[in-house]
């Protein structure tokens, strides 16, 4: 007899398990499929030897503290019934913004940020002050709100090119699907998550948040397969009615919500389909390096927890036509979260990298432009460090190719499409998508789209 | 079923809901909204545990019945007969 579920999830990333989270707790006979053998997604862990690293994490974004009203963090928690101190949130000390010319600090404190402007840009402080205002009042999160680009409004407040470069520059590169620009509302919710309400991190990292939703999971009776792929979507009549997992299974449910992602998931439902007929592949993917050190960054000379790092005049956030652009990088230092909690120093380093010149290196030259990758992250990273002689005790390198082929995003693409799909729909009746297509991206914003998108179509009608 | 013991239902269901509120000093009379950070999802919440734990149904157009305490437990208390 064929399988049959209320819902079926495809993926355990974040979106995924907070939006079973939600649908099981109200009873909804709910199955999770994750083709991978652990959960987490873009933002999941691994181990090497005796030491525990995260893929991603750098910093959970949309910081408040235990009693703040009406935050998002705050009602995330609350819809998932995960008390506050679960996380055991850990405060950054500060975050660096550094251009040729000028570099800027801010905190989880917005004041710092404002007194920095006023101080680099007297000129622009009025106007600043009024972009602020207006995006206060901006409901971001609407569903229907149209896509408009961020620079173009952004430029009717603030005249000089270089400050409105140096904002954005931290917002494109934690959460832009576009080149050199964003949507206004996916602007707003990163200038709030990172700017107005700032960066933490969870004791124990990314696994203390992935426990805690599986903790959920369980108690939720939410079923969860790993290893377990979605092989195909299958539709009627332009209605989704269920799956063909990869172990050749076929299960049935009422609706369908996908975190694999746009394009991807239109690709589940019709393979024959060729690149152009499907919705557009996000081009943004990374290097990653993470180094560790006997020294810790504070040691090095450095105290800053992320340093958003760019050397030309205009921030260049696109595909490079090289397979790095070694010239802009992020650079977190875990360690300057309150209360290290590491064994040792740690440096992670992000760049921008051109997936389809990664895709075609043979595995040797492939080897080799990892070891290149690592030699300019230390190069860029000893700009900041200024005590540091470049030894590490280890390291690891991982490319587009290396994201790809974990979460199946093609080519590599972390931010997603730029066709996103704000309230979820798709072509096809009861098939939904969440995450990162959805248009919520980032640990905090994914979750979020899961939580709203299973309300909205598992849980209201 | 006695009207405390509908407060206390409720009561047990708000502590979940809005799970780091302190509501040892909750008046009955006062509208949830102004004494905890409840927004329009959180009681859609209060709704759907109603119905979960005690098959109670709320519909949409009696919402507005949840706002105090008092009112709430006036208006659930003939439903438990
Ligand atoms: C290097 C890096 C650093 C990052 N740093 C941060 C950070 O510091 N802070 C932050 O907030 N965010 C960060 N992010 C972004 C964040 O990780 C993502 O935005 C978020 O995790 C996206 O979650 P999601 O649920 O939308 O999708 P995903 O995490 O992509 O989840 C999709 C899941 O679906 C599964 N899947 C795909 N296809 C199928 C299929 N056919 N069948 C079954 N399962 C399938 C995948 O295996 C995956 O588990 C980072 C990302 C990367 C890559």
């Amino acid at each position: 007899m064929t399988q049959k579920y209320d819902v079926i999830i495809i993926g355990a990333g974040m979106s995924a398990m907070a939006a079973g989270i939600r649908l099981a707790h109200y009873g909804k006979k709910t199955l999770i499929l994750e083709k991978h053998f652990i959960s987490g997604g873009l933002n999941s862990y691994y181990q090497r030897g005796k030491r525990k690293f995260d893929v991603g994490l750098h910093a959970l974004t949309n910081f408040c503290g235990p009693r703040e009203k009406r935050k998002p963090l705050t009602k995330l928690l609350k819809q998932l019934r995960i008390p506050y101190d679960t996380f055991e949130l850990q405060e950054q000390s500060h975050s660096l913004i550094s251009f040729p010319e000028r570099t800027m600090k801010f905190s989880n404190d917005f004041n710092e940020l404002v007194e920095e402007v006023a101080q680099n840009f007297p000129h622009e402080i009025d106007g600043f002050s009024k972009l602020v205002s207006y995006m206060e009042e901006y409901n971001e999160v609407a569903l229907d709100n149209e896509t408009i680009m961020a620079k173009d409004v952004v430029s009717k407040y603030i005249k000089d090119s270089l400050l409105i470069e140096m904002i954005f520059c931290p917002l494109l590169i934690y959460g832009s699907a576009w080149e050199d620009d964003m949507d206004f509302s996916q602007f707003v919710i990163m200038f709030k998550s990172i700017y107005l309400e700032g960066f933490s991190r969870p004791k124990g990292g990314v696994r203390t948040i992935i426990d805690t939703l599986l903790k959920r999971l369980e108690e939720s009776e939410c079923e969860v397969r790993f290893r377990c792929g979605v092989e195909k979507i299958i539709t009627k009549d332009g209605k989704a009615i269920g799956v063909l997992t990869t172990k050749g299974e076929e299960i049935h449910a009422d609706k369908i919500l996908s975190s694999a992602g746009n394009p991807e998931t239109m690709k589940l439902v019709n393979n024959d389909l060729s690149q152009d007929q499907l919705p557009a592949i996000g081009k943004l993917s990374f290097t990653e390096t993470i180094l560790c050190t006997d020294q810790r960054p504070k040691e090095l000379g450095q105290d800053a927890t992320i340093i958003f790092y760019n050397n030309r005049d205009k921030y260049s956030y696109r595909r490079p036509e090289t397979l790095i652009d070694n010239r802009s990088s992020v650079i977190c230092l875990p360690n300057n979260f309150s209360n290290d909690e590491l064994d040792e120093g740690w440096i992670r380093l992000t760049m921008m990298a051109n997936y389809p010149k990664w895709k075609e290196l043979e595995r040797n030259v492939y080897l080799e432009q990892k070891n290149i990758v690592l030699e300019e992250s230390i190069e860029i990273a000893k700009k900041f460090l200024p005590n540091w002689d470049g030894s590490f005790q280890f390291k690891d390198v991982f490319s587009p190719t290396t994201i790809e082929r974990y979460t199946g995003h093609f080519q590599g693409t972390v931010y997603g499409s730029t066709d996103k799909k704000r309230d979820g729909k798709t072509e096809y009746e009861n098939l939904y998508l969440i995450g990162t297509d959805q248009g919520f991206l980032g640990i905090v914003g994914s979750m979020l789209s899961g939580v709203s998108m299973a309300n909205l179509y598992g849980l209201m009608d | 079923m006695e009207a405390v013991e509908v407060r206390n239902i409720v009561l047990e269901i708000i502590e979940d809901v809005a799970l780091d509120e302190d509501l040892t000093n909750l008046k009955d009379e006062v509208s949830l909204r102004d004494q905890l950070d409840l927004d329009s999802m959180d009681f859609l919440d209060i709704v759907m545990e109603l119905k979960k734990r005690h098959k109670i149904e709320v519909p949409q157009e009696d919402y507005p019945q949840l706002a105090t305490m008092q009112s709430c437990v006036e208006y659930l208390t003939p439903k438990f007969q």
